[in-house]
């Protein structure tokens, strides 16, 4: 036994209904390292370490922490071991403070068994500046961003003097400058002696601070290896098992007239002035930190937000759009942030959830033609190649690709003119990526108007025609694709003096 | 060990997993195939034809209700107000209903066709359900109060309009809660027993219930707003006038179970119905109906509302206290939630 290890799990099995999750997964990290977990969606990385941290229970094998086999029945049990994980899906207590999110359950107790609120916010205070986060105790966490969250959630686990500490894609929601203090929290951690399990899908951060890298795939282990021996592209053809050529192809469409017109679009205090064109066949990017914005734009242009000023011309008519329902009927069609809050239906079958949009369709004599929705389904799930055994499953069984792609069809189905994709993959694997990437290409050839929010440059740059960057709420800039870089953009979010057409020249030059 | 006792045939990877699943779809169907077997051995009253026949048509009054319940529970609401505005509908049809020379009569010397007090019925429930569902769409207030607020006002009323049993109903009136027809049961000795009417209301309402959910527009709509409400909308779904439209179901099927009960018992007394919403909600969650949302299903809540019937009847025939029924109901209640909560993990 290597004691050089801290945690050993060996032989790990894990089957859901309908699934394996995991078969024989063997997974070593060593002590004081940063050890990133890839993989696509649905390849198991979360479910090995809920195991790990006691939320789910292995069918079979066992885990060795620090020299003892262990089991782990119950997320106290891996907080009493030192184990801490910092979940995806944060889930703070919204109307509580932060001090007693980060404390909940080992509140400071003080006479009379009351809690001792003072020394529970100096604490935290404590805690906070020593991780160099600047937010303030008492804030409730309904009033925080979703970094500052995070941040919080980081703490917290931190509080627990854990040695070993999992992230779930830390980074999914959070802009880069977040990202920077992330990983520079993450050093400091490791510099302490603190192993960190890292889960990701972005190939730039395991590059930057992992040691050892595990890929899995299809809940198999396929190889444990030092970041430094192996490059972006050998560990895509791990993932994916092929290799990928091209990551962001959007591929030529031809460019018509203007289909959709929004001018001087405003909401009090979130968004001000907003005026942009989107052409037939044109993706459309937005880009910008989180905050800026973005969502509340398009979620206004779809009749979620009243709008406060300005017109929105479809196809040249001024259209009024007061509810998502009148939005469909001048075919928009809205791909929403997040998929499980507002995207998903989870507990019905995916057959209700990809047709719900447009049931009209296959309405017969008042009922529905269920030989029509059959053939629906099977139309769409070899178009977009959507893995599900049955139109029956439950969405919420699927992978998050795989959920994603009914979304898209959902979408499809109500034939839109005007598609409007708000983080498309947004935690979806690299090969469900790429097919979405490619629809989208498609899409744009058949004539539809795109207009994408991502907060991933390369898929920014990559996809669209065009980039419009927002910055605390205003437009920031519109870039043409051709001159369009990451630096230039990442000013113009920043608002760091460059108008657009500045950066232009000064990308040109 | 498990997988060696399943079926080789099958193919030993699938089989195992589906029977689970199969055990857990069906697990509410095999619980009540166990309770009427266990009955038929313990009792030797309860396979009678002529008992059976009172099982159900004693659950055809909640299982009217239930159906409502079942629809408003599947958009995470809930209805309390069911059992109140059953009386108000029974007390204001039976109104309607009296022989016009009867002594206590509420209207003396009134005279219209039966369908009359049918449509009135109707209409009250209708009624209270479009104000429970305006409330809770337009005025965003909570299911839970909105319903509870009903609950209170329709029992008022019904107290209102008539303190004490409106009696001396007519024949044909009664006809709809003590009537039989195709009398093709025959027993020795016996008059022939035919399917009581309140029997067949169930039944058809139960099938016109399950066709709207899993065949129309509407029906699908109602999954949707219950498994993803915020979903739902930006699919374009008028959320608002699907809650209402379920709300106004569910009071239309309470005025319908009011037309029903006062009918059978030959009286409209506004005392009637009292707890049965809450018989109602549990014939709903014992047959799979999830208080999340989303899931549930008519011919669960129907096979839900047999088992609470089949258990009155049954511990009624082994002559166990009326206490002791309301204990062993909770606790079936409670059991069938956990079983619930562990099929979702």
């Amino acid at each position: 036994m290597d004691d050089n290890l801290i945690l050993q799990m060996e032989n790990i099995s894990k089957s859901f209904p309908g699934v394996k999750a995991l078969s024989d997964v063997n997974l070593a990290v060593r002590k004081g390292t940063i050890h990133a977990l890839m993989g696509e969606n649905g390849a198991g990385k979360s479910t090995l370490m809920k195991i790990l941290d006691g939320i789910y229970a292995p069918d079979s094998g066992q885990i060795i922490f620090q020299g003892q086999t262990v089991i782990i029945d119950s997320t106290h049990t891996a907080l009493k071991l030192g184990i801490s994980m910092i979940h995806q899906e944060l889930s703070p207590i919204p109307y509580m403070t932060v001090a007693e999110n980060i404390f909940l359950g080992r509140e400071p107790v003080g006479r009379y068994g009351l809690i001792d609120k003072r020394k529970l916010n100096a604490d935290t205070k404590a805690l906070l500046n020593r991780l160099e986060i600047d937010i303030n105790p008492t804030s409730r966490m309904k009033d925080l961003s979703v970094a500052n969250t995070q941040m919080v959630e980081i703490a917290k686990a931190i509080s627990y003097d854990a040695s070993l500490i999992i992230m779930d894609e830390p980074t999914s929601a959070i802009t880069e400058r977040e990202v920077a203090h992330l990983f520079k929290m993450i050093r400091s951690l490791k510099a302490k002696g603190v192993t960190i399990i890292y889960i990701t899908h972005k190939m730039d951060e395991v590059f930057q601070i992992a040691d050892d890298v595990t890929v899995l795939r299809d809940g198999k282990q396929v190889a444990t290896l030092p970041a430094s021996q192996t490059n972006k592209g050998h560990m895509i053809a791990m993932m994916v098992g092929r290799e990928l050529t091209e990551m962001f192809p959007k591929e030529y469409a031809p460019i018509g007239e203007i289909v959709l017109s929004v001018r001087n679009l405003t909401r009090e205090g979130i968004v001000k002035d907003v005026s942009f064109d989107l052409r037939r066949g044109e993706i459309l990017g937005i880009a910008g930190l989180m905050g800026a914005g973005r969502t509340t734009v398009i979620e206004s242009i779809f009749g979620i937000h009243k709008i406060d000023a300005g017109e929105i011309i479809i196809k040249g008519k001024k259209t009024q759009i007061n509810s998502p329902a009148d939005a469909i009927k001048n075919g928009l069609a809205l791909l929403t942030e997040d998929r499980k809050l507002t995207g998903i239906m989870g507990v019905l079958p995916v057959r209700d959830n990809m047709i719900i949009a447009s049931l009209p369709n296959y309405e017969k004599k008042g009922l529905l033609d269920g030989r029509l929705i059959e053939a629906t389904y099977k139309q769409e799930k070899s178009r977009l190649d959507i893995k599900s055994p049955s139109m029956h499953q439950l969405i919420k069984l699927l992978s998050g690709g795989n959920q994603q792609k009914v979304l898209v069809s959902r979408w499809l189905l109500t034939s839109p003119d005007i598609l409007i994709l708000d983080e498309p993959t947004r935690g979806i694997d690299v090969g469900a990526k790429a097919e979405i990437h490619k629809l989208m290409s498609k899409l744009a050839q058949d004539g539809k108007a795109i207009i994408m929010i991502s907060s991933e440059l390369p898929e920014i740059l990559g996809m669209s025609d065009r980039i419009l960057v927002m910055h605390e709420g205003k437009v920031g800039g519109i870039f043409e694709r051709k001159v369009a870089t990451q630096e230039s953009i990442m000013q113009a979010a920043t608002g760091h003096g460059l108008d657009a057409e500045a950066s232009q020249e000064k990308v040109t030059i | 060990m498990a997988s060696t006792t399943t079926p080789q045939v099958l193919g030993k990877s699938v089989s195992r997993e589906s029977l689970n699943a199969f055990i857990r779809k069906y697990a509410i169907v095999l619980i009540f195939i166990v309770m009427f077997v266990g009955m038929t051995f313990l009792t030797n009253a309860f396979l009678h034809p002529r008992n059976l026949f009172n099982v159900v048509r004693q659950i055809s009054v909640v299982g009217l209700i239930a159906i409502g319940v079942t629809m408003v529970i599947i958009t995470t609401g809930i209805d309390l107000s069911s059992g109140s505005v059953l009386a108000l509908a029974a007390v204001f049809a039976a109104s309607l209903a009296q022989q016009p020379n009867w002594h206590d009569a509420k209207y003396p010397g009134l005279v219209v066709p039966v369908i009359v007090p049918i449509v009135a019925a109707l209409a009250i429930g209708l009624l209270c359900g479009v104000i429970n569902g305006g409330l809770i769409a337009r005025f965003k207030i909570p299911p839970f109060i909105a319903t509870l607020g009903m609950m209170t006002v329709a029992r008022g009323f019904a107290l209102i309009y008539s303190n004490r049993p409106v009696s001396g109903l007519t024949d044909t009136y009664n006809f709809i809660g003590q009537g039989e027809i195709f009398k093709v049961i025959s027993i020795p000795g016996q008059p022939p027993l035919g399917i009581p009417i309140p029997v067949i209301i169930l039944a058809a309402v139960a099938i016109a219930a399950h066709i709207m959910l899993n065949n129309t527009r509407f029906g699908r709509h109602i999954y949707a707003v219950g498994g993803n409400e915020q979903a739902a909308l930006i699919s374009g779904l008028n959320v608002g006038r699907i809650k209402i439209g379920v709300y106004t179901i569910a009071g239309l099927l309470s005025g319908l179970a009011g037309l029903v009960l006062s009918s059978r018992v030959g009286s409209g007394q506004p005392g009637l119905g009292v707890g049965y919403e809450l018989d109602a909600i549990a014939a709903a969650v014992i047959g799979g109906t999830s208080l999340s949302g989303g899931v549930g299903t008519i011919w669960g809540t129907i096979i839900g509302a047999l088992i609470i019937g089949v258990l009155n009847n049954g511990l009624d025939l082994l002559n166990v206290s009326a206490y002791w029924q309301t204990i062993v109901k909770g606790s079936i209640i409670v059991v069938a939630v956990i079983i619930d909560e562990r099929k979702n993990r």
